[in-house]
């Protein structure tokens, strides 16, 4: 499977993860969004840039639980909780927001 | 929300009317070669893949002499047709408990039996074709291998040994299913389901404790990879990952921490699930039992505890000491192994713990048998442990306590749908369909009593409840792990009470 973006064509999994996670930018973020009908904010981006960072660091999208204290502290208390990260991503944030990324898919029992 | 319909709750509990192949289409995501072969499998399926599947199904039925009896003894009773989630959710013929198992029955009969070989139509024997291959893999990927048939079965025929076989002989002719078998390239390589390299475990784990001091006020370790501790926790990846996992997590912290205990978790043992078991592979299912037993040895531990894990214990208690033992270098005095649940409640009777039952009042509790915790395993020293145990703990820290129908619970517990290596997204519409008697049990306790909180002790059923149980109606909060209970009720010594009593707080983050 691929993605068509800017005239460049990225290959995908078969759920729509990024096959190459250095391929990645923000139009094949926002591409992946639009097929799934959401619009990006600069509040999902906050989560898509806080995923890339920690990935860059350890190879691997944090747990639900260290996302939600790294937004609560960047965009407010209120917000540093699962329930406002399924409203930013309704298919869930460890899955959704990590393919808008282009990590890959966490596995295991998730 | 679905691209399926979700099943309907059935008014009278009647057997649905058998439909052919509603569920024929759907199957998940192929493993790929390089998924495969990490696992000592072929890449691709082989010129002579009927050959290699007829020699497997050979060497099976003469390794394990149930299947062969399975194969052999049923005798078309029908009490098994209206047992099987899956087949309740669907009404897909072939998802009967008797029609699944002859799927593999009929080719046995065609090469192995007798009659079959020579009078193949008088007994419902056919010849093994890429068809039959391809149904195989649809159904034997809509068994969550929970074995409640066999618990109605006379005979004791066990569906889950069978579908096991089933994917066993589509692994060595080169088709794996994705989900499981890249976890497991995952767990060998890395030590975890997740993936989880060992930093990024610390400085989960470190997270966590700062959280609880912040919390309680208390400094509660969550040790990694400690030389000389006394127990090894093994518990499964998602513990690290996941919600409600996670609070799960907290509890067994505190709960080691009230105790006293010298305890450490394995950066090479950081999974307790083993879904070698799912593809009925003893060679890969060792594998990863091994590396409990050299974690185990390396720390130089004398305990043995594990989390809550389904598979994961009925792996841990059932097959471990004769694939990785003997365990005789731990301390005799202790059960090998000994679950969370059994640690926690002999602290709760030996009065060891500080609880306030009343930090968990804002729910109504009921609590779902894991399935192969429930039919895998024991649990303690009396049977029947593996259902009061769990119970025990849950009603020391919580006055609100439920149970779901009578039929629904302990030794005939439904599957949660998502267990047996079928927690994956691609077969989404197995899982919600699959959920439906649970659900069923779920909202009759929930009119009637109030329910408002179901407590597990599976990292799979957490996962697959939070993830299915808004298609009937719920919301994924209301799937509490039973050590996030223990973790609310718990008060540590020198805990500050009164900013932590908000229970509110926790069970809705």
């Amino acid at each position: 499977m691929a993605i068509e973006v800017n005239g460049t064509s990225y290959e995908t999994d078969e759920e729509g993860y990024l096959t190459d996670l250095s391929q990645w930018n923000k139009d094949i973020a926002n591409k992946m969004a639009e097929a799934e009908d959401a619009e990006l904010t600069s509040n999902h981006w906050e989560v898509i840039s806080f995923l890339r960072e920690y990935y860059e660091e350890y190879q691997i999208a944090p747990a639900v639980r260290v996302l939600t204290k790294a937004i609560g502290k960047k965009l407010g208390k209120d917000k540093g909780n699962s329930k406002y990260l399924y409203e930013l991503f309704p298919y869930g944030p460890a899955k959704q927001a990590c393919k808008y990324a282009g990590l890959p898919k966490p596995t295991g029992c998730v | 929300m679905a691209d399926f319909d979700i099943p309907a709750y059935r008014t009278i509990k009647i057997i649905p009317k058998p439909v052919e192949g509603t569920m024929a289409h759907v199957k998940p995501y192929f493993a790929k070669p390089e998924h495969q072969e990490a696992l000592g499998f072929p890449g691709e399926k082989p010129e002579n893949w009927k050959q290699i599947a007829i020699d497997k199904l050979g060497e099976i039925v003469k390794k394990y002499k149930s299947v062969a009896l399975f194969m052999d003894i049923c005798v078309k009773c029908g009490s098994c047709t209206d047992k099987c989630h899956y087949y309740i959710g669907t009404s897909d013929a072939k998802n009967m408990p008797v029609a699944r198992q002859d799927l593999l029955r009929k080719v046995y009969r065609r090469y192995f039996t007798f009659a079959g070989k020579y009078f193949p139509w008088l007994v419902g024997a056919v010849d093994l074709t890429e068809e039959i291959i391809d149904e195989w893999y649809v159904y034997y990927h809509q068994c969550s291998q929970c074995r409640r048939c066999s618990v109605f079965c006379p005979y004791g025929i066990d569906t889950a040994e069978i579908s096991m076989a089933a994917r066993e002989i589509l692994d060595a002719i080169g088709i794996g299913q994705k989900y499981c078998n890249e976890i497991l390239g995952k767990a060998q390589k890395i030590g975890n389901n997740l993936g989880l390299p060992g930093p990024a475990l610390e400085n989960t784990l470190e997270g966590l404790e700062e959280d609880i001091e912040d919390e309680t006020g208390v400094v509660v370790k969550m040790p990694l990879d400690v030389k000389g501790a006394d127990i090894l926790l093994v518990t499964p990846s998602a513990d690290f990952f996941a919600e409600p996992h996670i609070d799960g997590l907290i509890g067994y912290a505190k709960v080691f921490h009230a105790a006293g205990a010298s305890w450490t978790m394995s950066t090479y043992a950081s999974e307790a699930g083993n879904f070698g078991m799912f593809i009925g592979n003893y060679a890969n299912t060792q594998k990863l039992t091994m590396r409990i037993r050299k974690a185990a040895l390396d720390l130089g531990v004398k305990r043995l505890v594990f989390g809550e894990c389904g598979h994961a214990w009925r792996v841990a208690y059932s097959f471990m000491n004769t694939m990785a033992g003997p365990f005789d270098f731990l301390d005799p005095k202790y059960p090998v192994p000994e679950h969370i649940c059994e640690y926690t409640n002999n602290l709760i009777e030996a009065g060891k713990l500080n609880l306030d039952p009343s930090l968990n009042d804002d729910m109504v509790l009921t609590f779902h048998d894991s399935c192969n915790i429930a039919r895998g395993s024991r649990m303690g020293k009396k049977a029947g442990g593996q259902f009061e145990i769990p119970r025990a703990v849950i009603k020391a820290v919580c006055n609100n306590y439920v149970d779901m129908p009578h039929d629904t619970i302990k030794e005939v517990t439904f599957c949660c749908g998502g267990g047996g290596g079928l927690l994956t997204d691609d077969i989404m519409e197995v899982r919600v369909k699959g959920a439906l008697p649970r659900m069923e049990a779920l909202d009759e306790v929930t009119r009637e009593h109030g329910v408002t909180h179901m407590a597990a002790i599976c990292a799979i059923c957490k996962s697959q409840f939070t993830k299915v149980i808004p298609y009937y109606g719920f919301s994924m909060d209301q799937i509490v792990s039973i050590h996030q209970l223990v973790s609310n009720a718990i008060i540590l010594d020198g805990q500050q009470t009164e900013s932590t009593t908000e229970p509110d707080k926790k069970s809705a983050d």
